[in-house]
């Protein structure tokens, strides 16, 4: 038996009806919990992975046996303290760590769904991790959150289901994919595409998958997480176990060395079709066009309270795309905070270890729930 | 707690929605909150008192009142604040008259700067007056428009906005500090 076949799952049996125009029907949707529900079933917090996450937000990943990916904030006497609150986490559809992607077998031809599984959206990853609220009964979660993608669903979800969460944090993100943005998506599609191995999406067939391509896309990607200053700081011009230049082509640079590596220990737990299926949904989001171009319409009916963040050396997701969340929630009068976070670590930011950062949540989160039951005056 | 806040508080009607323009590192918020109404947010432009603010449970958006109070939706306020920060802004009558439209009322509070000790600093020292409310030497002051209660009441007079200006020549005199509700 494969490892991902242990991850927990939920067969979603209802139809769900994709942006794309198919249906899509007793799928799997793996997640993972952390903490207990509580007897009111008012302690719940849904966080959305990003681009490569998982549901192993927090404790250590089974299948990749390192440290999962939210660690710093979720956990027992964490910022996000799994003693009090219970956290779901599921991973998005057309992912890979277990939930209907294009690595599933189709069910036609046997063989895997490959670049004929259908193109999802953001929309469609949320419609489909609602039915965990169901699955576990829970009428109300406290929170949503979410960092980049995780943003993007969170601002999704609660325009989709405004009276089903108290509270929602989306960070680092924006409400419609730049072209910037998707520029930088479309780098890493082509550079998987033009992988001889990837052979029009169909490489389960022959064993072969497009790590190379993969790779490259995935340095390229990391590039853009980090930002000028936390490059510099960190690796400089730095030589890579060698005294002076070698005059080829093999890493002379730590940061060349860093980057191959960061490449290499991705296509061990990623797949090449899941990055294309999901840059792609990044892509399409834009949740104001949902709206006629006006966002605030999308948080029309909702009275789920906001605090939105984000970090100064974002380039990514900056600040600004940040803000006209903030502005389009004002502009009708919703509850909003909003901090911009200081760090020069760029959109990673939200994976670190920053004290103000997870401070912000902590003690967003933890007044919030007290405040749930307190008296209005 | 200062005793400007409890002033201050004490204007703000129960159960109403407010926003504290300034808000700082949040105590007079957390007094109202506490006090008067749950129903407040505070607006700050500074990194570490938001954090403060987020400490303290309350509600803060990070933002430049002279840039980010046009977000906000016409009378979206019962009371908007602005304690003690209207002289330092580049162009205070553009963030009256937006405090005046995001507001139904604004409570407004300034340094006099025609308070008598203030007065007779200027006239026998002949320096930049320094007191408990105008602490700064002039080369690191953040006030940039300076005024005196007078001239506050005399601003709103002509611009045809309410404010409340009993005794106006006595309390320009006496008063370190001026606190003024207005409306439109």
């Amino acid at each position: 038996m494969n490892d991902i076949d242990k991850v927990k799952k939920l067969i979603i049996d209802k139809p769900l009806k994709l942006d794309c125009g198919q249906t899509i029907s007793n799928f799997p949707l793996a997640y993972e919990t952390y903490g207990k529900l509580n007897d009111k079933k008012d302690n719940a917090i849904l966080a959305f992975h990003a681009l490569t996450g998982d549901q192993f937000a927090s404790d250590i990943n089974p299948i990749t046996n390192k440290e999962g990916w939210w660690n710093y904030l979720i956990g027992p006497g964490k910022a996000i303290d799994t003693r009090k609150y219970f956290v779901i986490c599921a991973n998005v559809i057309g992912g890979c760590m277990g939930s209907y992607g294009p690595s599933n077998i189709n069910p036609k031809n046997n063989k895997n769904f490959g670049t004929e599984f259908p193109v999802i959206t953001i929309n469609d990853m949320v419609n489909a991790q609602y039915h965990l609220l169901e699955f576990f009964k829970i009428k109300k979660l406290f929170s949503v959150l979410g960092g980049s993608m995780g943003g993007m669903q969170v601002l999704q979800f609660v325009s989709n289901f405004p009276d089903k969460s108290v509270t929602a944090i989306p960070i680092a993100c924006t409400h419609s994919h730049s072209a910037q943005n998707i520029a930088l998506n479309e780098l890493g599609r082509q550079s998987i595409m033009a992988d001889h191995n990837w052979t029009n999406g169909f490489y389960g067939d022959n064993n072969k998958s497009p790590d190379k391509g993969l790779a490259v896309a995935r340095m390229a990607a990391h590039i853009t997480y980090l930002s000028k200053k936390g490059l510099q700081e960190k690796f400089g011009r730095k030589l890579q176990e060698r005294d002076d230049l070698k005059f080829g082509f093999d890493a002379d640079f730590q940061i060349e060395s860093y980057l191959r590596h960061q490449g290499s220990v991705f296509v061990d737990r990623f797949d090449a079709n899941s990055y294309l299926y999901i840059t792609r949904a990044m892509d399409y989001f834009d949740l104001s066009k949902q709206f006629d171009g006006n966002l605030s319409k999308a948080f029309e009916k909702t009275d789920t309270k906001f605090f939105i963040i984000s970090f100064t050396s974002d380039w990514l997701y900056p600040t600004s795309e940040n803000r006209e969340i903030v502005i389009a929630l004002n502009s009708i009068g919703k509850d909003v905070g909003f901090a911009e976070i200081t760090s020069d670590k760029g959109h990673d930011s939200f994976l670190l270890n920053i004290p103000d950062f997870l401070n912000t949540i902590k003690n967003f989160l933890n007044t919030s729930y007290n405040k749930k039951n307190e008296k209005r005056i | 707690m200062k005793k400007e806040f409890n002033t201050i508080a004490n204007l703000v009607e129960k159960k109403s929605k407010v926003l504290d323009v300034g808000c700082g590192d949040g105590e007079l918020m957390k007094y109202i909150y506490e006090n008067i109404t749950n129903d407040i947010r505070g607006l700050e432009i500074s990194k570490s008192n938001v954090q403060k603010c987020v400490a303290k449970g309350l509600t803060v958006i990070e933002g430049d009142a002279e840039k980010d109070l046009k977000q906000f939706p016409k009378s979206s306020f019962d009371y908007v604040i602005l304690s003690q920060t209207l002289q330092a802004f580049l162009d205070p009558e553009n963030v009256i008259s937006e405090l005046l439209r995001v507001g139904k009322k604004a409570i407004v509070t300034i340094p006099n700067f025609g308070y008598w000790k203030v007065r007779i600093h200027l006239l026998f020292r002949g320096t930049m007056p320094i007191t408990k409310d105008l602490p700064n030497e002039w080369y690191n002051t953040p006030n940039l428009h300076m005024c005196t209660i007078k001239d506050f009441v005399n601003y709103c007079n002509k611009k045809n906005i309410k404010i409340n200006s009993k005794n106006l020549s006595y309390k320009n005199l006496f008063s370190q500090l001026g606190i003024f509700v207005i409306e439109k």
